[in-house]
């Protein structure tokens, strides 16, 4: 039953989408690997590690895509989910260090004992197994997001107000985060890992593997994401999305989805966080400020809010334009290039890249049909989702 | 060498001038006590001390110093007593007259430490008739805290002759202490100085009140305590007054940045992400006009102030509506997208300011009738932040009145209000639209010269406030300027009294989690504007 609501959910452009990634989940670490370094199609790791983490925001984007593109929750706290996850993770590769640390402390990180902790604080318990450790991933975003959307939707907190709340939930994690006696190591975070499940974190191959598990939960994302909004359930979201008041008046208990599809959004962006953490090396309470949060919103807008697929581009494109900019003598450019997208998307493109093409797509067929049957023949509905307020 | 050097300097114009003054010397009670030093016995020379030092004579101090210090002589042959002076010159205590040769059985004045002791005594209460009442006051101080029972009479004598009233109130209260702690004064004496103490009503007082000694009587004891119990609830009520006090300074800053935040937000709507920018931009437009005034004129630096003050709301004012004439205007009825394109206008701002004046911050000097403090009972009131004060509620004042009795004022209202009706009776709405969004920057703009004054000058100034105005304005409540100064005003002292308990950090996460859990009682602030609409 579930296979055949993942087919049916899938049309063409989603599963020519699937392809490219897993070709992509493949190719890479196999032209990384395999290929020796002499060869033209030879991928160097820094590409590997790099590309790797544009995946992990791919996905923040594509779980901030199904809430505000279909659902019209405009979070600008997602980058906290992302850095709970995150944070999550790094407490497992922290434990796995062990007596390596500069400390050589069997039980405690390095900087705990830096800090004269005389024992390990209750909530890094049993972050030395992976299981548990992959648990809290999902679980401490998605609670967090559950509590919070609980309070916010019931009370109708929406628009505007719910984004400036949720700015303000991540700036008050930031800054409690950035506290050294919350036990997530203040302003440097957790870093310097050694092991994950065993391999070393800067081995090529276990970045490769990485890499390619990146691809496969944006995947998965992807296929959760589809099945959601091509589902009846996906129909009320958007029904909530154009028009709260009128959905609620059909009697649809609107909280109740949007609970559960920002709650299940939370869980992606976190996965997104955990598999970030170990492919750059580091989380620390930066990745909490506001500021993360709305560019990752901007991410989603170029590439089209509302199509999925636009929010992975939009996040690579966004993410790759950042690397070339900043690593140049044009880096003090960057801000305005960032800025000047938030600005020109917007005002000029607001379906984004993908919705753009969409648009014109269903406009060319609309014109083929028209002229195909000039004899009262029915019009072909416009089947793209409309963003709209 | 400085102080040493001053000091010698001083002793030897006193005493040349009391020289020729005083010359000749006439036998009197000062010359008498100068002879118990030349016993050579402890005991005479603490006589010989209390005498001098009750003697009134100038000489006096710079005597019992010389015995401080070890420069204090005598010949036993001749009776005569001798200051040895930094210069190695050695002077006749009693003429203040140099001598042309040392005796030759001259010997130092011996102390001990009991003496070292009572000298100290001594010279304490010797500078409590300084002519200097700062000295004076210091020395009231000292006596109140070393509580020595013979700077007694020396005490009754300055207070029956001092005329500064601050001074002679420490001295009284220097003479309560020392009477409190004396073993021959009576209850009633005592329960006065307990009374005097207890209106002192600070930390010294709790001291002094609290190290009575086991010896005291139970009324005293009984009296102490009371007196303690009223100390503590005073202090405690001063420092709940401090808080407050702190509380009014942020509060007014949180206001001042929200102010204009709640004109485009509140009245308009928009969402102004960019908003922080504009304070920076009157922060800036402060820096500049400083800089020009130090290199053309420094004579005017006081006046800087006032006249960056129109110059940044006209910048601000301009940018803003820059802003909303190229920008906002295509997005009205798309808040979301507001946000993120103004967000965007935010970094270019930001940016553009770090390209032309550098990442570091700026100095901004303050005029000089906004440094220095106040003390207001137990508090220190500073005067740039009651400038702040005074300044954040003129401009909510003037803003209401704008509001309220001019055209523009009214014509604003109209269109928040019913935007195509105001339309129908003829009001321009978007240029209405622009110069309300204008005006709304241009307040940014005056709160960045007012918080140029407290803050640090760098690009990111404005970041720093955004989410606190926001905060402010949905809190206080959309579209009401008045929620918007209770909001201000409540969020800052909640803020300060949290923070003795949570610390500031803390402080301001427990304050931005209080304002999630408010705004899910009331998603409308504290003073929504009331209407049957299903969706506001």
């Amino acid at each position: 039953m579930i296979a055949g609501m993942v087919l049916r959910s899938l049309d063409r452009g989603a599963i020519a989408f699937l392809a490219t990634l897993a070709a992509i989940g493949i190719l890479v670490p196999v032209l990384n690997l395999l290929v020796p370094a002499t060869s033209p199609f030879h991928l160097s790791s820094y590409f590997v590690a790099l590309f790797g983490k544009y995946l992990c925001f791919a996905l923040l984007a594509l779980s901030i895509d199904l809430i505000w593109g279909y659902c019209g929750i405009l979070s600008l706290g997602h980058g906290a989910f992302f850095a709970l996850g995150g944070y999550a993770m790094g407490m497992y590769l922290m434990r796995q260090i062990g007596t390596r640390g500069v400390y050589a402390h069997p039980v405690l990180p390095d900087f705990m004992v830096f800090l004269n902790w005389p024992e390990l604080p209750v909530y890094w318990y049993g972050f030395q197994h992976f299981a548990y450790a992959a648990f809290m991933v999902l679980f401490v975003p998605g609670l967090l997001a559950f509590v919070f959307g609980w309070f916010a939707f019931r009370s109708r907190v929406t628009g505007v107000y719910l984004s400036i709340i949720t700015q303000a939930l991540t700036f008050a994690l930031m800054l409690g985060f950035f506290r050294n006696n919350f036990g997530f190591g203040g302003n440097n975070g957790l870093t310097d890992f050694k092991d994950i499940l065993g391999f070393n974190v800067q081995a090529p191959g276990t970045r490769a593997a990485l890499f390619m598990i990146s691809a496969f939960a944006l995947m998965l994302g992807f296929v959760i994401c589809r099945v959601i909004v091509s589902s009846k359930f996906g129909k009320v979201l958007v029904a909530i999305r154009d028009a709260e008041a009128r959905t609620r008046f059909l009697g649809y208990r609107v909280e109740a989805y949007k609970l559960f599809v920002f709650t299940l959004s939370a869980c992606m962006a976190g996965v997104a966080g955990a598999l970030y953490v170990p492919q750059v090396g580091i989380i620390n309470p930066s990745e909490f400020s506001p500021g993360n949060s709305i560019e990752a919103v901007i991410w989603v807008a170029v590439g089209g809010r509302g199509t999925l697929t636009g929010a992975v581009l939009g996040a690579v494109l966004v993410n790759y334009g950042k690397t070339y900019f900043t690593s140049g003598f044009l880096a003090p450019y960057w801000l305005f290039v960032l800025g000047g997208l938030f600005i020109a998307v917007t005002l000029l493109l607001p379906r984004g890249i993908v919705g753009t093409v969409h648009h014109w797509w269903g406009q060319w067929r609309e014109r083929q049909a028209g002229a195909r049957a000039a004899a009262g023949a029915t019009r072909v509905p416009d089947a793209s989702p409309r963003p709209a307020e | 060498m400085g102080a040493f050097g001053d000091r010698f300097i001083a002793l030897v114009l006193a005493l040349g001038v009391l020289a020729a003054v005083i010359t000749p010397a006439r036998a009197g009670p000062y010359e008498d006590a100068l002879a118990h030093f030349t016993a050579d016995s402890f005991d005479q020379t603490i006589e010989g001390i209390n005498a001098v030092a009750t003697s009134g004579n100038a000489f006096a101090a710079p005597v019992i110093s010389a015995l401080q210090e070890g420069r204090l002589f005598f010949s036993a042959d001749s009776k005569r007593v001798f200051i040895r002076e930094p210069g190695d010159r050695l002077i006749d205590a009693a003429t203040g007259q140099p001598v042309a040769a040392d005796p030759p059985d001259l010997a130092p004045v011996r102390l001990n430490n009991r003496l070292r002791r009572i000298v100290e005594a001594a010279l304490g209460s010797l500078t409590l008739m300084a002519p200097d009442p700062g000295k004076r006051l210091e020395a009231a101080q000292a006596v109140l805290k070393s509580k020595d029972p013979n700077a007694l009479p020396a005490l009754d004598q300055a207070i029956a002759k001092e005329s500064d009233a601050r001074v002679k109130l420490a001295l009284t209260e220097a003479r309560a202490a020392v009477v409190l702690y004396s073993d021959n004064a009576s209850d009633d004496d005592k329960l006065d100085a307990i009374a005097l103490i207890r209106q002192r009503g600070d930390q010294d007082a709790l001291a002094l009140l609290g190290g009575l000694p086991a010896s005291a009587s139970p009324a005293v004891k009984k009296a102490a305590s009371e007196a303690i119990a009223s100390v503590q609830n005073s202090l405690a009520l001063w420092t709940a007054v401090q808080n407050a006090w702190y509380g009014l300074s942020l509060g007014s800053v949180l206001l001042l940045a929200a102010i204009g935040l709640a004109i485009t937000f509140g009245v308009m709507g928009v969402i102004n992400m960019a908003h922080g920018e504009m304070v920076m931009l009157g922060a800036y437009t402060t820096f500049v006009v400083q800089e020009v005034i130090r290199a053309r004129n420094p004579a005017l630096f006081d006046y800087s102030l006032a006249i960056a003050i129109p110059l940044a709301f006209l910048v601000a004012g301009f940018v803003g509506i820059l802003i909303e004439r190229g920008i906002i205007r295509f997005l009205y009825g798309r808040p979301l997208e507001t946000l993120l394109a103004t967000w965007g206008l935010s970094l270019i701002i930001q940016q553009a300011v770090r390209t032309a004046f550098g990442p570091t911050n700026k100095d901004v000097g303050n005029p000089s009738w906004m440094s220095g403090s106040f003390d207001l009972g137990h508090i220190t009131i500073t005067y740039n932040r009651l400038w702040i004060i005074v300044f954040t509620l003129l401009i909510f004042v003037g803003l209401l009145g704008l509001l309220r009795f001019t055209r523009f004022g009214l014509e604003m209202r109209a269109v928040t209000q019913n935007r195509a009706m105001a339309a129908s009776m003829g009001i321009r709405t978007s240029r209405i639209d622009a110069l309300t969004f204008g005006l709304g920057s241009g307040i940014a703009g005056l709160a960045g010269v007012a918080l140029s004054q407290i803050d640090n000058v760098s690009p990111n100034l404005g970041q720093g406030y955004i989410i606190d105005s926001f905060m402010v304005v949905v809190f206080g409540g959309v579209g009401n300027l008045w929620g918007t100064l209770v909001g201000a005003f409540t969020l800052g002292i909640a803020n300060k009294f949290l923070e003795p308990y949570a610390g500031a950090v803390l402080g301001k996460i427990a304050i931005l989690v209080l304002i999630i859990l408010f705004i899910q009682k009331r998603p409308r602030g504290l003073f929504a504007l009331k209407g049957r609409a299903v969706e506001a």
